[in-house]
């Protein structure tokens, strides 16, 4: 009992300053959201995409898009096209599969909320359910389990989560919503379905991590399923592979109007 | 013996040529020969597809680790939709011969237990092991299981999904009373076809596939695959020192982040909070140090063949010294705190065991191995030339008592082991005071591999052998890679495990190993 006391004060006080009284810790050359030149045109968009292993990189009316859904945050595109760059901002969810694209020339929107088409309010009726407290399910349905550890690491003394009365149930019927990792194996499809119709109505989905949002890099897999994604139609898009925890906590307190 | 195997070290490419094709009573008298030896163990064991021209239709590669050679041993069989199942005289081999079953519907005749491992359809439309029509349908895990009978006997069944934020998987346990007298575990949830993908291979995404393989062990399978391309390549430059030593201490981190993460959960399943909370945040400190170097915690997208994408600079090499020693202190004091708690460890000691001798039936890899007395540790056994000799001066840590007690024991000494070989090299590398260059080849197209070759790659990743086997046709493309988790030669050890024991042993048990799912069901 008293090494146990002696021990806690060694350990100290290790909640991060994230989200209350600061940013958050992140290493010199994280890879956040990406930012692209105004002038990326057509060939960068096909240098650039031939380092992409998801294709992501796209070009519309002449310019070059990445979509944040299907990146991997790889940085090789960068690597070759110096046109796009990866910032330090962790700020990546979005409430709208279209804003997770980022098109050559866009500012960035929590930055510049008035110059920008992403939406940045979440719908009230989440806000005026969960503000106060969020009850989620996790299922992973093909995930590897970087999503998952980097979702369970928000529960631990570091993030704190429960704090904001965010927390991980074990059924699906005490749960307000459900967040997916993986990109839906087909052997884990009737399982997720299964876990999302016990929920009660009303509930949020949560696409975490590439995989969920667009099957990432198992897009091309005989094997899945990501039509049980877009059935469930989510409420929230976290991308990342896997999001960092910051991106994560910063997505979910923003669905709940708390960022 | 020489001339039923071909020896080949770990990551050089061998001709398939050269590879004894041997008639099958040959070839299974040499496995049992060879296996007899416990310097020798199965490492692998698959089928590879052959073209029309060829006499049978499938080859039958078997893979023998020999720590003192440092060499594997390979040899084959011709196979057709049948042959008789080896898994009778070589138990550790039933996983294996369920896999080939399943993926090619070929038929191990004989075999004990013969059911699906990751419920797909086998790749030849018209062959299926079990016989089911393409018009059935395949549902994951329904099948066979053991069953009881008698009074108080009674089954649980978990899964898929399950109570906490993990990977999904279904377990049965067939009680009598309080005691569980035997778990069977199924698996498959996770199949996202990772071996087909990678066929015709190496693309750009190929790299990326095996990192999320097994999402915890991103660097161990990065490091298998990039050692298999640079075998198969005809550039033949060695890593530099500094390149190893990059290497070793991203694939050290991922074992300290994990083996601290499971040392921690293991004390919350005895509530034994105080360790858990420490070690919770103590985990994440190391994944931070990855992320330092590779730009995000699991070291994703970091190595590259014959080199890193960022390389690493002194500054940083310092930063991560100095961080990780104050991080350490902090572990030592949490885990301390575990060791020294009586009630704890009551709680760890003689629950769970696995005896060596099983532990070698079963075919046991990794820490879990070594905690039964199996005193393998590819690190040391198969020196794997992209770490070059950073492992110099190292020996297996083990223990005989195959409890949960002793697997946690293991992982808390390698833990100590881990960090003086990070400190070692960090020391080395500021002391030699050269930056490592990051490389910008190989992010756009991949290096071109030897035709009709293979490349055998093992890393000792945080729960054992990962082995990587590249197979490359006429053209150099991937004819076949094959990918076996250390976690797909464990998971019976962890059935074997709860034998006798009561279920509410059930999470100690699993965390003590704690198995991949994803790198299972590939």
């Amino acid at each position: 009992m008293f090494k146990a006391i002696l021990a806690r004060f060694k350990q100290g006080y290790k909640t991060g300053k994230f989200p209350l009284k600061g940013e958050p810790k992140l290493p010199d050359n994280f890879m956040g959201r990406p930012e692209i030149a105004a002038d990326a045109g057509e060939t960068d968009a096909k240098i650039a995409a031939s380092a992409c292993p998801t294709g992501a990189i796209s070009c519309e009316n002449g310019k070059l898009c990445l979509d944040m859904g299907k990146c991997i945050f790889c940085g090789k595109c960068a690597s070759v096209c110096p046109k796009i760059k990866f910032t330090k901002d962790w700020r990546l969810a979005a409430f709208r599969r279209e804003d997770l694209i980022i098109h050559a020339g866009d500012k960035n929107p929590f930055d510049n909320p008035n110059e920008t088409t992403v939406q940045l309010t979440p719908p009230k009726e989440i806000v005026k359910l969960y503000k106060n407290s969020l009850k989620l399910r996790e299922v992973s349905a093909g995930g590897c389990a970087a999503c998952e550890l980097d979702f369970n690491v928000l529960g631990t003394l570091a993030w704190d989560m429960g704090r904001f009365g965010i927390n991980v149930m074990a059924s699906p019927r005490h749960a307000d919503g459900i967040l997916v990792t993986g990109p839906v194996s087909k052997n884990m499809a009737l399982a997720l379905e299964k876990t999302h119709a016990s929920m009660p109505e009303p509930n949020v989905t949560i696409a975490c991590g590439a995989c969920a949002i667009s099957g990432g890099i198992y897009a091309e897999s005989p094997e899945t399923a990501p039509e049980v994604m877009e059935k469930f139609k989510p409420d929230l898009y976290i991308p990342g592979c896997p999001p960092h925890p910051a991106t994560t906590l910063d997505a979910l307190l923003r669905l709940i109007g708390k960022i | 013996m020489n001339n039923l195997f071909i020896e080949a070290k770990n990551a050089t490419a061998i001709k398939l040529a050269e590879i004894p094709l041997l008639s099958y009573n040959t070839f299974k008298g040499a496995l049992l020969e060879a296996t007899k030896e416990d310097a020798r163990h199965i490492i692998s064991l698959f089928v590879k597809q052959n073209p029309i021209s060829a006499p049978t239709q499938f080859t039958l590669y078997a893979i023998i680790g020999d720590k003192e050679k440092h060499a594997f041993l390979v040899t084959s069989t011709g196979v057709g939709y049948e042959y008789p199942s080896l898994s009778n005289d070589l138990s550790q081999l039933s996983w294996f011969e369920r896999e080939i079953a399943e993926q090619y519907g070929i038929v191990p005749q004989g075999h004990p237990w013969l059911k699906p491992i990751r419920f797909h359809r086998s790749c030849h439309i018209g062959h299926d092991a079990w016989d089911r029509k393409e018009t059935d349908s395949i549902d994951p895990c329904v099948t066979d299981y053991f069953t009881m009978d008698g009074e108080e006997t009674h089954e649980v069944a978990v899964g898929p999904v399950h109570a906490g934020v993990i990977e999904p998987g279904h377990f049965r346990f067939q009680c009598m009373g309080e005691d569980v007298y035997h778990l069977e575990i199924s698996l498959g949830y996770q199949h996202r076809a990772v071996e087909k993908l990678l066929m015709n291979g190496p693309t750009l995404a190929s790299q990326h596939i095996l990192e999320t393989t097994a999402g915890d062990s991103s660097i161990a399978h990065a490091l298998s695959y990039t050692s298999a391309i640079e075998a198969l390549s005809s550039q033949q430059s060695k890593p530099s020192k500094a390149s190893a030593t990059l290497n070793t201490i991203l694939l050290e981190l991922e074992r300290i982040a994990n083996h601290v993460g499971d040392l921690g959960a293991l004390a919350g399943d005895v509530a034994y909070l105080p360790t858990m909370s420490y070690c919770g945040r103590i985990r994440g400190e190391y994944l931070n140090m990855t992320a330092e170097l590779a730009g995000n915690r699991f070291g994703r997208s970091i190595l590259l063949p014959f080199g890193s994408r960022l390389g690493m600079n002194v500054a940083q090499a310092e930063k991560i010294l100095t961080w990780a020693k104050t991080v350490k202190a902090d572990l030592d004091n949490a885990l301390k705190l575990l060791f020294d708690e009586p009630s704890a460890l009551d709680r760890l000691e003689n629950t769970g065991i696995v005896p060596t001798e099983a532990a070698k039936e079963i075919g046991l890899t990794g820490s879990a191995g070594r905690a039964s007395g199996i005193a393998n540790d590819a690190r040391v056994d198969y020196p794997l030339p992209a770490l070059g000799n950073s492992y110099d001066g190292y020996t297996a840590i083990t223990n005989p008592s195959g409890d949960v007690f002793s697997r946690a024991l293991i992982r808390y000494k390698e833990l100590e082991a881990s960090h003086n070989i990070i400190f070692k090299l960090l020391e080395e590398f500021i002391a030699e005071g050269k930056s490592l260059d990051a490389q910008t080849d190989y992010l756009t197209a991949l290096p071109e591999l030897a035709a009709d070759s293979m490349a055998i790659s093992v890393t000792e990743a945080w729960r054992g052998e990962l082995v990587h086997v590249a197979i490359t046709n006429g053209n150099g493309r991937f004819a076949r890679y094959k990918i076996t988790d250390p976690s797909f030669r464990n998971w019976f050890g962890l059935a074997y495990a709860l034998r006798n024991e009561q279920i509410s042993n059930f999470p100690i048990c699993n965390k003590s190993f704690n198995l991949s799912y994803c790198g299972t069901d590939l």
